[in-house]
């Protein structure tokens, strides 16, 4: 893609890029509004009830009439607030959560080794592993610049929260980079190219590791949730103790940007495990090679498809998990963080790097 | 375009790190310095180290800046008088600021003139990580691994300092919390009435 970009020139190069940019935003944000109100009905079904269902056929506009609610009400800024940080933080929130898109391919690219992404970074993984990273700061600043107790306590949570399972993240990603031998994601998707046994979650192409990869999928999950501030691991909201955490003063457009961040995130992280662990758009069946180099748009499309079909998997299993599993003590977090979830990635480093140096088919 | 890119970001630089030290709020100085570190990544993208970029932006702002805020945020420290206290080595500042000052006009003077034309940030390799990790841990291993002794050492040192046993504090045991049963909880009664247990 890259190539094609520089071609185009000076002046229609960078135009293209901005297209890209700016379809991006528009699908994600028409998506994030429909997977809202899925999150929320699947939520409702779980507890036997009908969910949204007012606005438009099935509650489907449900989303948009929040949207609209959301705008038109007054931005309240608390007495002794630290004003410009207190605002800059929802807006950091959302606009990392946007940056991160940047770097996920969508669909393979016409020609082999190629996909749909704006820009192809080689350190794609560390790319979003770092935006990730920043994600705690819209939070920790939030709760800090509300000058009130339960925001700052729900920030600091969620501060030490994000910051623990950063760690087992960065190892988990670690074992797939050893794998593959590179960070850049669209090589991570071709690696598992081949139908359903040779996505990492499995790892048939590389076998004993199975033992291995299911739990670090498992793992990367529940470090997810953990990571997006989700059920069972709400902790830095859990409304009993803190009202509502971080959020607490914030209202109207602020809060919506927090919410829309905090929803890109879920999506980018089931991006993510698409990406790194269910062979990204590879669908689970390998379609032929002359196909694909006969139908090549066929192919691209076919890929768009089953990577948007596994990340609403994940999704409405995040929302499964938000409805099923009661919210954890904050120390059982912690323990579940670095005790269990530190050691066994570690030790899974260790073992694929182990069969990556002695045993691995790749150089 | 890149030259553009580059002034911008470099303002960007000095002007966030400038305001490290102008700013009243200390809370505020931290958020300064995340965006020095933050333009200083993007300074190294421009240069083609995009690992180096990305590994100081998951190191220095993802995880020290964080702690860096924690701690400001929870000290409740008088900046003001420590400020004042601090006017009284003035002279010391200004030796180091010229000693500064001079060494960056040396390597501007002598050093190459011109870093950004002819400046390999991936010599001998595909891609700057892989260039890293073929010198980090062939040529400088021992160096590499004695860094992270040090660190070890170092965070050996700083759980000594501050683990105290105390053996008052209830402690909880996971296991016995989840092998626990009903059975163990409680036992089922049935008093007559008016007799009680």
């Amino acid at each position: 893609m890259s190539n094609y970009v520089e071609s185009l020139g000076q002046f229609w190069g960078p135009l293209l890029v901005l297209g890209q940019i700016a379809l991006f935003t528009l699908v994600l944000l028409l998506s994030i509004a429909f997977l809202l109100l899925l999150d929320r009905k699947v939520w409702a079904a779980v507890m036997m009830r009908k969910g949204p269902n007012v606005v438009g056929p099935f509650g489907l506009m449900q989303s948009f009439a929040d949207f609209g609610k959301f705008l038109l009400k007054e931005i309240v800024i608390p007495a002794g607030a630290n004003k410009t940080v207190f605002l800059i933080a929802p807006i950091l929130t959302c606009t990392l959560a946007f940056a991160a898109w940047a770097a996920i391919p969508v669909a393979p690219g016409t020609a082999s080794g190629t996909s749909w992404v704006i820009s192809n970074l080689n350190v794609g993984v560390l790319y979003l592993f770092a935006i990730s990273s920043l994600g705690v700061y819209g939070i920790i600043m939030g709760g800090w610049a509300s000058n009130s107790k339960y925001p700052f306590l729900g920030a600091l949570r969620s501060a030490a929260q994000m910051v623990s399972y950063e760690v087992s993240i960065g190892f988990v990603i670690v074992t797939v980079i050893l794998l593959v031998g590179s960070m850049n994601l669209t090589d991570i998707v071709n690696a598992q190219e081949g139908g359903i046994w040779t996505w990492h979650a499995f790892s048939f192409q590389h076998f004993p590791l199975i033992i291995v990869m299911f739990p670090m999928f498992i793992i990367f999950f529940v470090s997810a949730l953990a990571e997006t501030n989700r059920p069972p691991f709400d902790l830095p909201e859990a409304e009993s103790e803190l009202v509502a955490g971080y959020q607490v003063e914030y209202g109207s457009t602020p809060y919506l940007l927090f919410m829309l961040g905090e929803y890109l995130n879920i999506v980018l992280m089931c991006a993510l495990m698409t990406i790194l662990f269910l062979g990204g758009w590879h669908g689970p069946f390998a379609l032929g090679e002359e196909f694909v180099r006969d139908h090549p748009f066929v192919n691209a499309f076919a890929g768009l498809f089953w990577f948007m079909f596994k990340i609403l998997f994940l999704f409405i299993m995040f929302a499964m998990v938000k409805a099923i599993v009661p919210r954890y003590r904050y120390d059982q977090l912690m323990r579940l963080g670095w005790k269990i979830f530190l050691p066994t990635s570690l030790v899974a480093v260790l073992i694929v790097s182990g069969y990556v140096a002695y045993l691995g088919v790749q150089s | 375009m890149a030259v553009f890119a580059f002034y911008l970001i470099a303002a960007v630089v000095l002007v966030s790190a400038l305001a490290v030290i102008m700013a009243r709020n200390p809370v505020h100085s931290v958020l300064w310095l995340i965006l020095a570190f933050f333009s200083s990544a993007g300074l190294l993208v421009l240069i083609g180290a995009e690992f180096l970029a990305m590994l100081l932006v998951v190191v220095y702002v993802g995880a020290v800046a964080v702690l860096f805020l924690f701690v400001v945020m929870m000290l409740d420290v008088d900046f003001v008088e420590l400020k004042r206290g601090t006017l009284r080595y003035w002279p010391f500042a200004v030796l180091v600021g010229i000693i500064f000052a001079a060494e960056i006009v040396l390597a501007s003077v002598i050093g190459t003139a011109d870093l950004a034309s002819n400046f390999d940030a991936s010599p001998g390799a595909d891609t700057n990580a892989e260039a890293i990790g073929q010198v980090m841990y062939t040529q400088y291993l021992l160096l590499f691994q004695m860094a992270g002794v040090i660190l070890l050492v170092a965070m050996v040192g700083a759980i000594v300092l501050t683990l105290r046993h105390r053996p008052e504090t209830k402690r909880q045991n996971i296991a016995k919390q989840t092998s626990r049963r009903r059975s163990d909880a409680y036992e089922l009664k049935d008093p007559t009435p008016g007799q009680g247990i």
